[in-house]
């Protein structure tokens, strides 16, 4: 079966990011850029069903920034079969992003679609969700154990209270969460491979997909900072703070 | 302006977490509609009944809800929520499952875990783990919106005396179904409503060691967190995880023990009110945010905390 895997360029997770001067955004310029690690994780997922034989065809595909061919290029040394990039200059926002999916799912037909919960930019966590249903399909978010077997999908989601396993029909949706498994380095082989390894670009207007956001931003401030704090010197006096400056216990 | 509120609840009793989704539908302004949606639920509908500031209760009580599966409740969701300006769900697993699913059903964006009403159209939320507050409008005429719960302070769970109306909507997809759960049991507080919080990291170096951390919890009534770190090592289950993809958190007093300090762990607890941290590398970023830092090796300082309690 084919399998899809919708991927997003966002800054590396390491990077702390810091707020423009003029409160416009945060400040983008000269970061360095990589894959959603949520979005590795479904990469890496994919590579496996295929490694056991399920999948046949892994598909990544982007919507985004000419630049995001890099991550692009990352998923096929990681194993992706193909890719497609989705070209915007656009602040794409998920409900756009699940549109351009949508019409991506109709023309390739996947049995499967797998994606990173969220991505660690906007923090938003539903772009799987909205494709679901715009799709029709059933979702498995949050997931840290998917079995495919029988044209169904088992998938065990992490949920606040503990694990909740939930059984899908294909084609659906699986959204990832940290402990779905560890993704793999890319090999230098296989990142020369990759190299070669087709890569299709399309506009919005090719998939008749409006991307305009549904959501401006008006302003974007750093978080009030906490005020530094003290060192104490030993258990007794951490007590006794507690007890008499804070007064929590 | 009218808002739907949909109940949080595990069929048998509501989660306090909608008291909290209740306050900042009333910031948003206009009359509140709780939606419960379960199997064997009209006691939620009674206790939701009472929430100060509701004016209606619809309960949807089919054996297509028992399970709260996203392509049923987002359904549904979205057929009730047409008649509504605004459709408001806590920031759970649960909310952050069907409200996007509602949000795409009635083709408007949906504005995640916001921190702050402006007005009606506006509203402040985290972004970038936190290290970003973004002030973000949405021109959409109805608004799906998640809650982060640890933002707002609960609305009196007494005091209304909504009606409560029977819907009868059933939606069953027919394309999803549940095969089992494993709950934590836990005496402990909620991580989310504990009113202090111990978590452990790495440096607690397995499961068992989380032992000192339970016993020095139930002496002060807290709940019990962990680092990513500390779950990813499997010491510890993952409704235990504090941070930026786990659970946010805000207690009167959160303790971290061993735990160095990530970003990504940063963003679940900072906004906690006291920050105690205990660590034996004096370097750990954990100290930047801590209002009292403890340099020392955990395993001699938590018992010794203990003690003297």
């Amino acid at each position: 079966m084919k399998v899809l895997v919708p991927i997003k360029r966002v800054v590396d997770y390491n990077v702390k990011v810091r707020v423009k001067a003029d409160n416009t955004g945060v400040d983008l310029a000269n970061v360095k850029m990589a894959m959603n690690p949520f979005c590795e994780i479904a990469v890496e997922e994919a590579v496996r069903l295929k490694e056991k034989g399920v999948v046949t065809e892994i598909v990544a595909v982007s919507i985004g920034p000419k630049t995001a061919q890099e991550q692009l290029r990352t998923a096929m040394a990681l194993g992706a079969d193909r890719s497609i990039l989705v070209e915007t200059d656009e602040d794409v926002q998920p409900l756009g992003i699940a549109k351009a999916l949508k019409a991506i799912v109709d023309e390739e037909k996947p049995e499967l679609v797998i994606l990173g919960k969220q991505a660690i930019d906007g923090d938003n966590n539903q772009t799987g969700q909205m494709l679901a249903a715009l799709t029709g399909m059933p979702q498995g978010t949050f997931a840290s154990e998917v079995n495919v077997a029988d044209g169904k999908v088992k998938v065990t989601r992490e949920i606040d209270g503990g694990l909740q396993t939930v059984e899908l029909n294909l084609p659906a949706v699986v959204t990832t969460d940290l402990r779905l498994n560890e993704p793999r380095y890319a090999s230098l082989p296989n990142i020369m491979k990759a190299k070669k390894k087709p890569l299709d670009t399309k506009t919005a207007a090719d998939l008749g997909v409006d991307l305009t956001p549904r959501v401006t931003t008006e302003k974007v401030e750093a978080p009030a900072e906490r005020q530094a704090g003290i060192i104490v010197g030993s258990v007794d006096e951490l007590v006794e703070k507690l007890k008499n400056e804070a007064k929590v216990i | 302006m009218s808002v739907l509120v949909y109940a949080e609840h595990d069929n048998a009793a509501l989660n306090k977490v909608t008291l909290s989704v209740v306050a900042a539908a009333k910031e948003i302004g206009g009359d509140i509609t709780v939606l419960v949606a379960g199997k064997g639920c009209g006691a939620v509908a009674e206790e939701a009944a009472k929430i100060d500031g509701v004016s209606k209760v619809l309960c949807a009580d089919n054996d297509a809800y028992e399970h709260q599966l996203a392509e049923n409740i987002g359904d549904l969701v979205a057929e009730v929520g047409a008649d509504y300006s605004h459709i408001l769900a806590a920031a759970t697993t649960t909310g952050k499952n069907f409200a996007p699913r509602a949000a795409a059903l009635l083709d408007v964006a949906q504005i995640s875990e916001i921190s702050d009403v402006i007005d009606a159209d506006t509203f402040k939320r985290p972004i970038y783990a936190g290290n970003a507050i973004a002030t973000v409008k949405c021109g959409d005429a109805k608004k799906v919106i998640t809650v982060r719960g640890t933002s707002f302070d609960g609305v009196a769970a007494e005091g209304g005396s909504a009606s409560v109306e029977n819907i009868d909507v059933a939606k069953d997809a027919g394309i999803s179904s549940f095969v089992g759960e494993e709950l934590a049991k836990s005496d402990r507080p909620e991580l989310t409503s504990a009113e202090i919080v111990i978590s452990g990291g790495r440096g607690m170096g397995n499961g068992e060691n989380f032992e000192i951390l339970y016993k020095l919890a139930d002496k002060l009534g807290a709940g019990v967190g962990a680092s990513r770190a500390a779950v990813d090592a499997g010491f510890v289950p993952n409704d235990m995880q504090v941070g930026q993809t786990g659970k946010i958190v805000a207690p009167n007093l959160y303790v971290a023990v061993g735990i160095s300090g990530a970003i990504q762990h940063l963003a679940g607890m900072k906004d906690s009110k006291v920050i105690v941290a205990i660590n034996k590398d004096e370097e750990a970023p954990i100290f930047q945010v801590a209002d009292y830092g403890l340099v020392a090796d955990l395993f001699e300082a938590v018992p010794e905390l203990d003690g003297k309690l």
